[in-house]
């Protein structure tokens, strides 16, 4: 049994697993959301609040906010290692942002939102520098130089704001530019998704088409056999932690004008706990090595779907942490006795 | 007198494998039986029976006559049957008696009782001829040491029958030899033992009796005076093999590679100089830890080295940098396939262009159709014995894995290859073609540094043999030179003569 067909199922069994459990949340949550004054059943369901143009629109968007930086988590997690600082940055990121376009801080000059979507872009590059100089080259952990980065890069941005919110309300230049390519729609579907989709096409290019990713996995997988066959390890695994702080701040635009007001204390709390959670469910393995584009884009939406449903369907929203902890641990007890394999053993059996 | 152990006609299938099919086998206390075979023959079957990891199919065991039924680890170490594996199984965060006495510590008020612990140890230490401190942490042993507490472990368990499994496999001539003596006085005290092992030449040393195993059947056995080299490799591969190692022609060609004054990180007072010619086999011995790997890692670039220069062609090379090794022809196959020569789950067709893979990309997009029609060839090539390439290496034999290493390498045309152990535990079958295909790589021109732990390996490869001792190259013998004695001499001691090349 070694045709294209089962190859392919093979190699996506556990992406198809989580498209099962992705269909399955979804409609539970359309059949519990369906309008009931409608006439018939077929019409209650496509009448569902699930259904409904405004939580297509929200959920679209939120996956794409969320998938954007959760891309990058999986990059690091598969050249084994891993990003706690990603929330932290966003709320930094967010914060100078802010800055930049109000220029109300001493230090940061006011400048129009064009060039300060690019210094950002700059400044994350370096910071990803930094990750990978330190964790690459110098070879610290990379969980402690992150953990350093989860509290140092949430700290700074709370002492430039002076612990409050910064808003953009009181711009200096015209941001309405900024409002409509952040915020607005292309094709109807809100740039944030459409965004994402493009990003998503570049990471599966590079992970899974590019000479990038075949070194990726390789070094994830086993760095010394890597190293010894002349792949340059250290500037592959440092091209993860830029890719995964770039991606933060293109999130982070997103996430800020979104929420208008960052709160450097709570803006992006545990946003790098979601992205290892999507990755994880997604089938991303933290010895490193191991997953797909398409894994982790369906880890991070089987999230966000649950979420949604958890508020459509008005439970507690405390509740939903626990349905996600979950649904996580579930995710990974099948894959870890490879579930899905047992069940198509006997077809493999009687044709071997 | 009987047999201490009793085989009769024992088969085990798993699913429709047939592992072994009536095997009979005995020993008796007292004798050292050599259990010879290829991979796959049955040896390890056999052994996890022995073991009570695997119950047989069917046949019967008797120990001391009696029929047993072995189920369990527990009882068979009940019985007194002791295993010492092939790889070491040592805690190295522990000492050397919390080791031999493993969860099976005397304890007190719920203590493990260090003191009477150290004093157990320490006859046993003393029997092995193994002169340390019972507190010494086993991570600071050599590999032969080790390998020796290993042994102290199936003692203390007051063994009956001794499993040796491929124990000199890791360990240095010289570590080997004082382990095969150790063995000899252990039948001496009336210990039956099985000694499993690829190298012939120990087997031929020891062994009171062999017994060759050739697809899970018996293929014959050899008293003590008709135990010989070639009887028993043509019991394990059933047939008459007239050579084992490829014929070689003498070489008179140029110099390819050339190394002046090289030291490594392990040994920076260290210092080696020698030169290989275009065709020629450059064998490399010494004992382990004499720094022939580190040398070989050096040379390629993935280790750093203090000091020495080194050309190719008569173009020199920066030290440390693997681009600029690979990039001018200077290839390693390195000594740990598993961990440094392969990257066991990805397929057998990434791993073959992993370090060639800008030769199958476009503006760094991978064609994965001429990869894979490469590979495919490749894999026939080099006789790599897999359906398709789509494989995880991890499927594979040791032999065949080797050839997913060789091939990767040397369809680069390389101009320097080094080869760091190429037949570390790979069957006698799979050995054969790996020398075949060296000798077919030295008869293109290529320059070859081959690294061995066997005697026999350099003694019928090399055209030329360096002797490493203490990261010193301590003599390089012609071919007219070579004898086991000579090498040992320069392995060990001091050398005074030095012949030029």
């Amino acid at each position: 049994m070694n045709t294209p067909i089962s190859r392919f199922f093979n190699r996506y069994r556990k992406e198809g697993c989580l498209a099962v459990v992705l269909l399955f949340v979804a409609f539970w949550t359309i059949f519990f959301s369906r309008n009931t004054e409608a006439n018939g059943f077929l019409q209650s369901l496509i009448e569902s609040r699930f259904l409904s143009l405004r939580n297509l629109e929200n959920l679209s968007r939120q996956v794409g906010m969320y998938g954007i930086f959760s891309l990058g988590m999986g990059l690091v997690i598969i050249s084994g290692g891993i990003d706690l600082s990603v929330g932290s940055l966003m709320a930094l990121f967010g914060t100078v942002f802010f800055f930049f376009l109000t220029g109300s801080h001493a230090w940061i000059p006011g400048i129009p939102w064009a060039p300060a979507i690019l210094v950002l872009i700059l400044f994350s590059v370096m910071v990803g520098v930094l990750h990978g100089w330190l964790i690459a080259k110098i070879r610290m952990p990379a969980f402690v130089v992150t953990l350093c980065g989860l509290l140092g890069y949430r700290g700074l941005a709370q002492t430039m704001t002076h612990d409050t919110a910064i808003g953009y309300y009181d711009a200096k230049f015209n941001v309405e530019g900024l409002e409509r390519l952040l915020t607005g729609e292309i094709f109807g579907l809100p740039a944030a998704f459409i965004t994402f989709i493009a990003i998503c096409l570049i990471v599966y290019y590079l992970l899974h088409l590019s000479v990038f990713g075949r070194y990726l996995l390789a070094l994830g997988r086993n760095e010394q056999a890597a190293r010894y066959s002349g792949i340059n390890t250290i500037l592959i695994m440092a091209f993860a932690y830029i890719i995964c702080s770039v991606l933060a701040a293109v999130s982070a635009l997103f996430f800020a004008l979104y929420t208008a007001d960052v709160v450097p204390s709570i803006h992006g709390n545990f946003f790098e706990l979601y992205a290892i959670a999507g990755a994880v469910l997604g089938g991303c393995s933290l010895r490193g090595g191991e997953g797909t584009v398409i894994g982790i884009v369906l880890g991070t939406t089987v999230l966000l779907v649950l979420q949604n449903m958890v508020n459509l369907l008005g439970y507690d929203s405390s509740f939903s942490k626990v349905i996600t902890a979950l649904v996580i641990l579930g995710g990974v007890l099948v894959d870890r006795f490879d579930i899905w394999r047992l069940l198509s053993r006997p077809k493999n059996a009687s044709a071997a | 007198m009987p047999p201490l152990l009793q085989l009769s006609q024992v088969s085990k299938s798993f699913g429709v494998v047939q592992a072994l099919s009536r095997v009979d086998f005995e020993i008796s206390a007292g004798e050292i039986v050599g259990l010879i075979g290829e991979n796959g023959a049955g040896k390890s079957t056999l052994m996890k029976i022995l073991g009570g990891v695997h119950p047989p199919s069917s046949g019967q065991i008797r120990f001391n006559k009696a029929p047993v039924t072995i189920q369990g680890a527990k009882v068979a170490e009940q019985l007194g049957i002791s295993f010492v594996h092939q790889e070491l199984n040592l805690l190295d965060n522990i000492d050397i008696a919390g080791n031999i006495f493993l969860a099976r510590e005397p304890r007190r008020f719920g203590c493990i009782d260090q003191g009477v612990l150290h004093k157990m140890a320490l006859p046993i230490l003393e029997e092995l001829g193994l002169h340390l401190d019972p507190r010494t942490s086993v991570s600071r042993l050599t590999n032969g040491q080790q390998q020796l507490v290993e042994i102290a472990k199936a003692l203390s368990m007051d063994a009956k029958l001794l499993i040796l499994d491929e124990p000199t496999s890791s360990l240095s001539i010289q570590e080997a030899d004082t382990l095969l003596t150790l063995v000899k006085k252990m039948k001496g005290q009336g210990m039956a033992i099985i000694f499993i092992s690829h190298r012939l030449s120990e087997v031929e040393k020891i062994a009171d009796r062999v017994v060759g195993l050739r697809d899970g059947k018996n293929a014959g056995e050899l008293n003590a005076e008709e135990i010989s080299r070639d009887r028993m490799i043509s019991m394990m591969i059933g047939r008459d093999l007239s050579e084992v190692y490829p014929e070689s022609n003498p070489v008179n060609a140029e110099t390819v590679f050339s190394v002046e004054n090289f030291s490594t990180r392990r040994w920076p007072k260290g210092n080696a100089s020698f030169s290989v010619r275009a065709g020629e086999i450059l064998g490399m011995a010494g004992l382990v830890g004499a720094g022939r790997s580190e040398l070989a890692q050096a040379l390629f670039g993935v280790d750093s080295s203090p000091s020495g220069t080194m050309s190719v062609n008569g173009q020199p090379l920066t030290r440390g940098k693997v681009k600029e090794a690979i990039a001018n022809g200077v290839f390693l196959a390195p000594e740990d396939r598993k961990a440094s020569g392969l990257i066991l789950e990805m397929t057998i067709r990434e791993n073959m262009t992993l370090n060639s893979l800008s030769q199958f990309s476009r503006h760094s997009r991978i064609e994965f159709k001429s990869e894979r029609i490469r590979t495919d060839e490749w894999l026939r090539e080099f006789g790599v014995k897999a359906p398709t390439v789509e494989l995880p290496v991890s499927s594979l034999s040791g032999g065949n894995q080797q050839k997913v290493v060789l091939s990767k390498w040397m369809t680069l045309a390389p101009k320097v290859m080094i080869f760091d152990e190429p037949t570390r535990g790979i069957d006698m079958g799979a050995r054969q073609e790996i020398y075949q295909a060296i000798a077919r790589l030295a008869e293109t021109g290529c320059a070859i540094l081959m690294i061995s732990s066997d005697m026999e390996e350099l003694l019928g490869m090399s055209h030329r043999i360096a002797v490493m001792r203490e990261g010193t190259l301590s003599g390089i013998l012609d071919r007219d030179a070579f004898s086991e004695k000579a090498i040992m001499t320069l392995a060990v001691q001091q050398s005074t003569t030095t012949s030029t090349s």
